[in-house]
């Protein structure tokens, strides 16, 4: 069992697409407006509107990523906050108040930007809420947000309708913080790249329904950096035609991203920032590719449309996977299975994420495709073992056998 | 010969079979910190047992916490496939196994030839493990089979409400000022993994039990039944099952 992982050579320049980032970030003189916007929030308009846009839940991720979570998070609990809720909330707040920041490492910045506003979407959770409110608070400047819907099972023209006008509303916020006019054609444009670069992440992530697979969740999870922080940029539509040229080269070598790929495994709910590497080094011991996976699924936006920015921004924000029922994710789930040619699923029980955690409900139960259930965090590896994960995962894989 | 190494949390179990899994030796020796040493010890007590020496092993699988430790075996099966194969033996039907083990409890479903079919493994917490019933135990100041005593002349029905280990003691001790029997409470202990059990997952088929919980607290059954209205199967050695199941596999291993 002495397997490896493929390495992906665009990973040189994904690293310098998001150091440059980071650091556009930090050189902001004071004409530039930085505003902090929830993942799957407004960023389209926050950027049509001349922002430059800060993604907390990516720097909560770096932070699990850095397996220094748990330091954090203790400051965050004496503050006030419960070790129950959110681990990203609970441990960026915590890094901010022990004045430490993984951005240190990954682009030599000493503290995160400063917001001039704060801006979320209540689509995967109401803790990003909570968690913008305390900056809010601290850096006494305005919050704003939209408020969306949980348990859709159709999205209907009410839902858009809703989201929609809340989007709008937000115009008059953010104009007196630029002290610009909002511009409907500059949107337009950033809606434009913003699907594109969401129609090329899809690309990317459908080369794995390929046999072998390019690429694993494992990847994708990080290559996804660009989808979620430069949506709506020309750079992130660059760096994935660069990625997506290299799987397809791949993809017709017959090259797979795990060597002698044995299973084809999909994974539900949040990645385990702090010992993704460890997982994915163990699966693929076994032949194991996690080859599709509801996460990074997450930033493909079907509903972009330059011609109708408002709605289909409402349509992409309300129709995630996560604000849905749950026969709307099984029948989800189901089509995955089948274009991906799944062998098997991962349900992560996240404990303080059970809005991502599907398996709490006994969707298990009710999937026909096997599955195991591992129990584990996104951030705090206190709540996550990695031995027991691994008993888990093996019999898995010996029932599939 | 064929050889399965069980390096569980708690002791090392070692069994040795012929060609037709037929068991020929056993020998278990406590783990403490040393997976290595104390399955060289229960492999050396399983051969001397079964009269043989390594140079008639043919074949040898490891399960286990330490299933991967290298040197013990070339191939290593989870316990889950083991606990199931070992419990199939005995009983060659679907099956519903319920492993208590040191560190862990597992509920693995079997099919009618044996396969896996599901299984789900207790959370991250020693409720309904055999580490909740070491740690009580000795906090009770009552060793293993004392406790099982104990149990076994329980008087009255009463029940620990708390998952947790730690507060489980402070309810004894709550329940013991107010007078309630040292036998009563050690009966709610087992009361307790039995209900700890039964929440991990349903049953289907016969029910089998197996692991050191078992063995060393044979009341465990008798609570089980109590709780549940099934009557458990148990396989002889109940705590070698693991084992059992993995020189089974070394069977299967060596005519691969």
């Amino acid at each position: 069992m002495n397997r490896t992982i493929k390495k992906i050579e665009s990973t040189s320049d994904l690293k310098k697409i998001m150091a440059a980032y980071y650091s556009s970030l930090a050189e902001c003189d004071s004409s530039k407006k930085i505003a902090w916007c929830s993942s799957v929030g407004p960023a389209e308009l926050l950027r049509a509107m001349g922002f430059e846009v800060f993604f907390p839940e990516n720097h909560g991720a770096m932070i699990g990523a850095s397996k220094k979570a748990a330091d954090y998070i203790s400051h965050a609990n004496a503050a006030g906050y419960s070790p129950d809720i959110c681990s990203y909330l609970t441990s960026d707040i915590g890094a901010f108040i022990k004045k430490e920041t993984p951005m240190k490492k990954a682009a030599g910045l000493d503290k995160v930007p400063e917001p001039d506003v704060l801006v979320y979407c209540t689509n995967q959770c109401r803790d990003v809420q909570d968690w913008f409110s305390w900056y809010a608070r601290h850096f006494d400047v305005p919050i704003a947000g939209v408020e969306s819907f949980r348990g859709l099972g159709e999205l209907t023209r009410d839902h858009v309708n809703a989201v929609s006008a809340q989007i709008k509303n937000l115009i008059p916020t953010l104009e007196k913080i630029t002290h610009t006019r909002f511009d409907i054609d500059r949107l337009r444009k950033v809606v434009e790249l913003s699907q594109r670069c969401s129609s090329l992440w899809k690309q990317v992530l459908e080369t794995a329904a390929s046999v072998p697979a390019p690429l694993t969740f494992f990847d994708a999870a990080i290559h996804m950096g660009p989808a979620v922080v430069l949506r709506g940029t020309s750079t992130a539509c660059d760096y994935y035609e660069l990625l997506l040229k290299e799987l397809k080269q791949r993809v017709s070598d017959g090259t797979g991203a795990v060597e002698q790929e044995k299973y084809r495994l999909y994974w539900e709910g949040m990645p385990i920032w702090g010992a993704h590497r460890d997982l994915a080094t163990l699966l693929s011991s076994h032949g194991a590719g996690v080859v599709a996976s509801t996460y990074c699924n997450s930033w493909i936006f079907d509903s972009l449309d330059p011609q109708d920015p408002f709605d289909s921004m409402a349509r992409a924000y309300a129709g995630l996977f996560i604000a849905r029922t749950d026969s709307w994710k099984e029948n989800y789930i189901a089509q995955q299975v089948e274009q991906f040619n799944i062998n098997g699923i991962v349900f992560h029980e996240a404990k303080t994420c059970p809005n991502n955690s599907n398996s709490m409900y006994a969707m298990p139960k009710r999937i026909k495709t096997p599955s195991v259930v591992i129990n584990g965090d996104l951030n705090d590896l206190r709540l996550f073992s990695l031995e027991q994960t691994q008993i888990r995962l093996e019999a898995f894989l010996e029932r599939l056998d | 010969m064929f050889l399965g190494i069980d390096a569980g949390s708690t002791e090392a179990k070692a069994v040795v079979v012929n060609i037709n899994g037929e068991v020929l030796g056993m020998g278990a020796y406590r783990t403490w910190t040393d997976f290595t040493e104390a399955a060289e010890k229960a492999v050396a007590l399983a051969l001397a047992n079964a009269g043989a020496d390594m140079d008639s092993v043919k074949s040898a699988v490891s399960t286990g916490y330490g299933r991967n430790i290298q040197g013990l075996a070339k191939c290593a099966k989870t316990e889950i496939s083991c606990h199931g194969a070992g419990a199939f033996k005995y009983f060659p039907e679907p099956l519903t196994v319920i492993d208590i083990g040191g560190q862990d409890s597992k509920i693995i479903k079997i099919g009618a030839k044996g396969e896996l079919l599901d299984f789900k493994m207790n959370r991250k917490c020693a409720a309904g493990t055999g580490a909740f019933l070491e740690e009580t135990s000795r906090r009770m100041g009552s060793g293993i089979g004392e406790m099982n005593a104990l149990a076994a002349n329980s008087t009255q029905k009463v029940e620990l409400g708390s998952y947790c280990t730690v507060f489980s003691f402070s309810e004894i001790l709550s329940l013991s000022r107010k007078g309630v029997k040292k036998e009563d409470l050690a009966r709610a202990v087992y009361v307790s993994m039995v209900k700890r059990i039964m929440e991990m997952d349903t049953f289907a088929g016969k029910v089998v039990i197996t692991g050191g919980a078992v063995e060393f607290n044979p009341v465990l059954i008798e609570i089980f039944k109590e709780e549940s209205g099934i009557n458990a199967l148990v396989p002889p050695s109940p705590r070698f099952a693991g084992a059992l199941g993995a020189a089974l596999f070394a069977i299967k291993e060596y005519n691969a």
